[in-house]
C-alpha cells in the first residue's frame, strides 16, 4: 500500500472514530430529561387509576360477599342490601344492545367501506358526521331517547328495552367506526383474488372480508358494550332511576335498574353502610369491564390477521 | 347441437365449451371457427381503448389471443400492459372511473356487452396476480374456494386435488392441506393461487407479472407449469421480464408509451404483434428491436 494511501485510511478512521464517540453533554441531559417527563406523564396517568382502586377496595371489600349478587336492594337494611335486580338489569341492558348494534354497525360499516362511492360528497359527509356522532356527549342521547324512544315515534314507555335502544344509539358509532377500521385492514389484493374466480361482490365480503375481520369487529363490538355497561347518564333519563327490589323484565314498565344507576343511589345515601356497598359495587362492575376489556384485547392478539 | 359438439370434440372442450355459451349469450356457431383450419380465437380486440377518468391508458389495441397458446404483453412501465391485461376479464370494471371503447370479443362475443355479467366473464377468465394472494384460510379452503362459490360441491376432495396437481403443487402440501397458506413459501402461494384459478376450470388464464415478486428457483418452477397449463388452458401473461416471454410464449405483443406533443399525457400503443420467435429474432419494428435487444427500456 502506498504511504498516502496509508494515510487516506488512518485518516478516515480517526474521523469515523470522532465522529462515534463525541456525544454533546447537553445532548445526553436532554435526552434523559425527556424520557423522565414522559415517565412522569406514565405515572400519573397511573397514580389515578391506582388511587380509585385503591379506594374502591379499602372502603368496598368489608362489604364485599356473595349477597351483593343475589340480593335485592333495600333502604332499611344495609347488611342484607345487594344488587341483583340492577346486576340482571345490567345484564338484560347489555344483551339488548349487542342485539341491536352488532346487525346495524356492521351493516353500516359494510355499507361504507364496500358499496359507498368516496367520491360522493354526502357519502363524505355521512363518514364525518359518524366520527363527530360517537364525540357527543351521552347525557344527549338520553334526552333523544327519551323524547323519540320513551315517547314520541316509539312511544316505548319507560321500559328496559327503551334503554337499551338508547345505549345502542349511543355506541353505534363506535361500533361502525371500528367496525370500519377491521373491514378495510383486509387488504384489496383479497378482494380482488375473490372477484377474480367469479366470486360476486356479496360472495367476497360474505366469505373472505367479514372472516377476515372479525377479531376486529368483535373487539370493538366488546369495548362498545362495556363503555354501554359503564353508561348511567343517558339511563337517568329513559327511566333507570326508580328503587327495584324485583328482577327487572325487558318490557315490563315497572321499572328496571342497572349496576352504575345503583351505584349512584346507595352512594348519595348518608349512612357509612350503604358506602361501602356503592364501593362494593364499584369493584363488581370494574372487574366486569376489565375482564370484557382483557378479553376483548386477548381476542385481538390470537386472532388478529397480519397481512 | 350434435354437430356442434363433434367440432368441438368431447370431455372437457364440450365442457368449456357450453360453459361459455351459458355465460355468454348463447350462439350456436360460437365454436366453429375452430374447425375451419384458421386458429380458433379466444379474443379479438378491434381499435380497443382504456381510459381511466377520461385520460387514455392505451389507446387503439388490435389483436387476436390464440386458443392454447401463451401469450405475452411485453413492453416497459406505464405501457398499459396491465391494463389492457385487466380488461380481459373486466378486471378494470372495479376501478371507478375506467371505461373501455372499441370491440373485445371473447369467443366472438362481445365481451363488453350490455347482456354481459362481470362476474360470469370472470368464471371463465382466471386471474393469477403479480403479488401472491393467497387467501387467509387452510390451503384446501383457498383452492376449494371458486368451486364453493359456483355451486360444485360433489367430490370437492377430488377437485382439490386434482387443481393442486396441475399446479405442480400436489407433493409439496398434500399432508398439510390443512394448515394456513400463509405457512407457504411465495413461490408455493403463487401456484396455490393457480391451483385456485384452474380449480374453478376456466377457458382462460391471465397472469400479471406472475414471478415478479419470486425468487429465480420459484420462477422457473411457474415458467414449466405455463407450458404444462396451455395444454389445456388459453394464457396470457405479463412480464417485465423479456428471457421470460421468449421462454414460454408462442405469441409476443410489444407495448410502448407514446406521449402527445406537450409530453403531458403518456398512453400505451400496441407495437408489433407477432410470434415470439420473430418478435425476439427478427422484429419488423425498429423499436421492437430497441427493446428486445436493451437498447432501451
Amino acid at each position: 500500500m502506498t504511504p498516502r494511501g496509508r494515510l487516506a485510511i488512518a485518516g478516515a478512521r480517526a474521523t469515523t472514530a470522532a465522529m462515534l464517540r463525541d456525544q454533546p453533554r447537553g445532548d445526553v441531559i436532554r435526552n434523559a430529561a425527556f424520557a423522565a417527563l414522559l415517565l412522569l406523564a406514565v405515572l400519573i396517568a397511573l397514580a389515578g387509576l391506582l388511587a380509585l382502586l385503591i379506594q374502591a377496595f379499602v372502603e368496598g371489600a368489608p362489604a364485599l360477599s356473595t349477597k351483593l349478587i343475589t340480593n335485592a336492594p333495600s333502604t332499611l337494611f344495609p347488611e342484607k342490601a345487594g344488587f341483583r335486580p340492577a346486576i340482571i338489569g345490567s345484564l338484560e341492558l347489555i344483551a339488548g344492545v349487542i342485539v341491536f348494534v352488532v346487525p346495524i354497525g356492521i351493516g353500516a360499516a359494510i355499507y361504507l367501506e364496500e358499496y359507498a362511492d368516496k367520491a360522493r360528497w354526502w357519502n363524505r359527509m355521512i363518514e364525518v358526521n359518524i366520527q363527530n356522532l360517537a364525540a357527543v356527549p351521552s347525557i344527549i342521547y338520553g334526552i333523544l331517547g327519551l323524547a323519540f324512544i320513551v315517547r314520541g315515534p316509539l312511544d316505548l314507555g319507560f321500559i328496559l328495552v327503551a334503554g337499551s335502544l338508547t345505549l345502542a344509539l349511543l355506541v353505534l358509532p363506535m361500533v361502525i367506526i371500528v367496525a370500519r377500521e377491521a373491514i378495510r385492514a383486509v387488504p384489496d389484493s383479497i378482494r380482488q383474488g375473490s372477484l377474480a374466480l367469479g366470486a360476486t361482490q356479496w360472495q367476497t365480503i360474505r366469505r373472505q372480508v367479514l372472516p377476515a375481520s372479525i377479531p376486529g369487529i368483535a373487539t370493538g363490538v366488546i369495548l362498545a358494550v362495556s363503555r354501554a355497561l359503564g353508561e348511567t347518564a343517558p339511563l337517568l333519563l329513559v327511566g333507570a332511576t326508580v328503587f327495584v327490589t324485583f328482577d327487572p323484565t325487558p318490557f315490563s314498565d315497572a321499572g328496571y335498574s342497572a349496576m352504575p344507576v345503583q351505584i349512584f343511589n346507595y352512594a348519595v345515601r348518608p349512612q357509612d353502610e350503604f358506602q361501602a356497598l356503592a364501593f362494593a359495587g364499584i369493584i363488581i362492575l370494574l372487574a366486569v369491564l376489565l375482564i370484557m376489556n382483557s378479553f376483548a384485547i386477548w381476542l385481538r392478539n390470537r386472532y388478529e390477521q397480519r397481512w | 347441437m350434435t354437430q356442434d359438439e363433434s367440432r368441438v370434440g368431447s370431455g372437457r372442450e364440450a365442457r368449456e365449451a357450453a360453459a361459455a355459451r351459458a355465460a355468454i349469450a348463447v350462439r350456436p356457431d360460437e365454436f366453429q371457427h375452430g374447425a375451419s383450419g384458421k386458429r380458433e380465437k379466444v379474443f379479438e380486440l378491434k381499435g380497443v381503448d382504456v381510459r381511466y377518468s377520461g385520460v387514455a391508458a392505451v389507446k387503439s389495441i388490435s389483436m387476436d389471443v390464440h386458443r392454447k397458446d401463451v401469450t405475452a404483453l411485453i413492453g416497459p412501465s406505464g405501457c398499459g400492459k396491465s391494463t389492457l391485461l385487466r380488461c380481459l376479464n373486466r378486471m378494470n370494471d372495479l376501478i371507478p372511473g375506467a371505461e373501455v371503447e372499441g370491440q373485445l370479443l371473447y369467443h366472438g362475443e362481445d365481451l363488453y356487452g350490455p347482456q354481459v355479467d362481470p362476474v360470469q366473464v370472470r368464471k371463465l377468465i382466471g386471474m393469477v396476480f403479480q403479488k401472491p394472494n393467497p387467501f387467509p384460510k387452510s390451503i384446501y379452503d383457498n383452492v376449494a374456494f371458486g368451486p364453493r362459490i359456483l355451486g360444485r360441491k360433489d367430490d370437492l376432495d377430488a377437485t382439490v386435488e386434482k387443481a393442486l396437481r396441475g399446479a405442480a403443487l400436489w407433493e409439496e402440501v398434500k399432508d398439510r392441506l390443512d394448515s394456513n397458506a400463509f405457512g407457504l413459501s411465495g413461490g408455493q402461494q403463487q401456484r396455490l393461487c393457480i391451483a385456485r384459478c384452474i380449480a374453478v376450470e376456466p377457458d382462460t388464464i391471465l397472469m400479471d407479472e406472475p414471478c415478479s415478486a419470486l425468487d429465480p428457483i420459484s420462477t422457473g418452477k411457474i415458467e414449466d407449469l405455463m407450458i404444462e397449463l396451455k395444454e389445456e388452458f388459453s394464457i396470457v401473461i405479463v412480464t417485465h421480464n423479456m428471457q421470460q416471454a421468449a421462454r414460454v410464449s408462442d405469441r409476443t405483443a410489444f407495448l410502448m408509451v407514446e406521449l402527445d406533443a406537450d409530453e403531458d399525457n403518456r398512453w400505451g400503443r400496441l407495437v408489433e404483434y407477432d410470434e415470439t420467435e420473430k418478435i425476439f429474432t427478427n422484429p419488423s419494428d425498429k423499436r421492437t428491436e430497441d427493446y428486445v435487444s436493451g437498447k432501451v427500456g
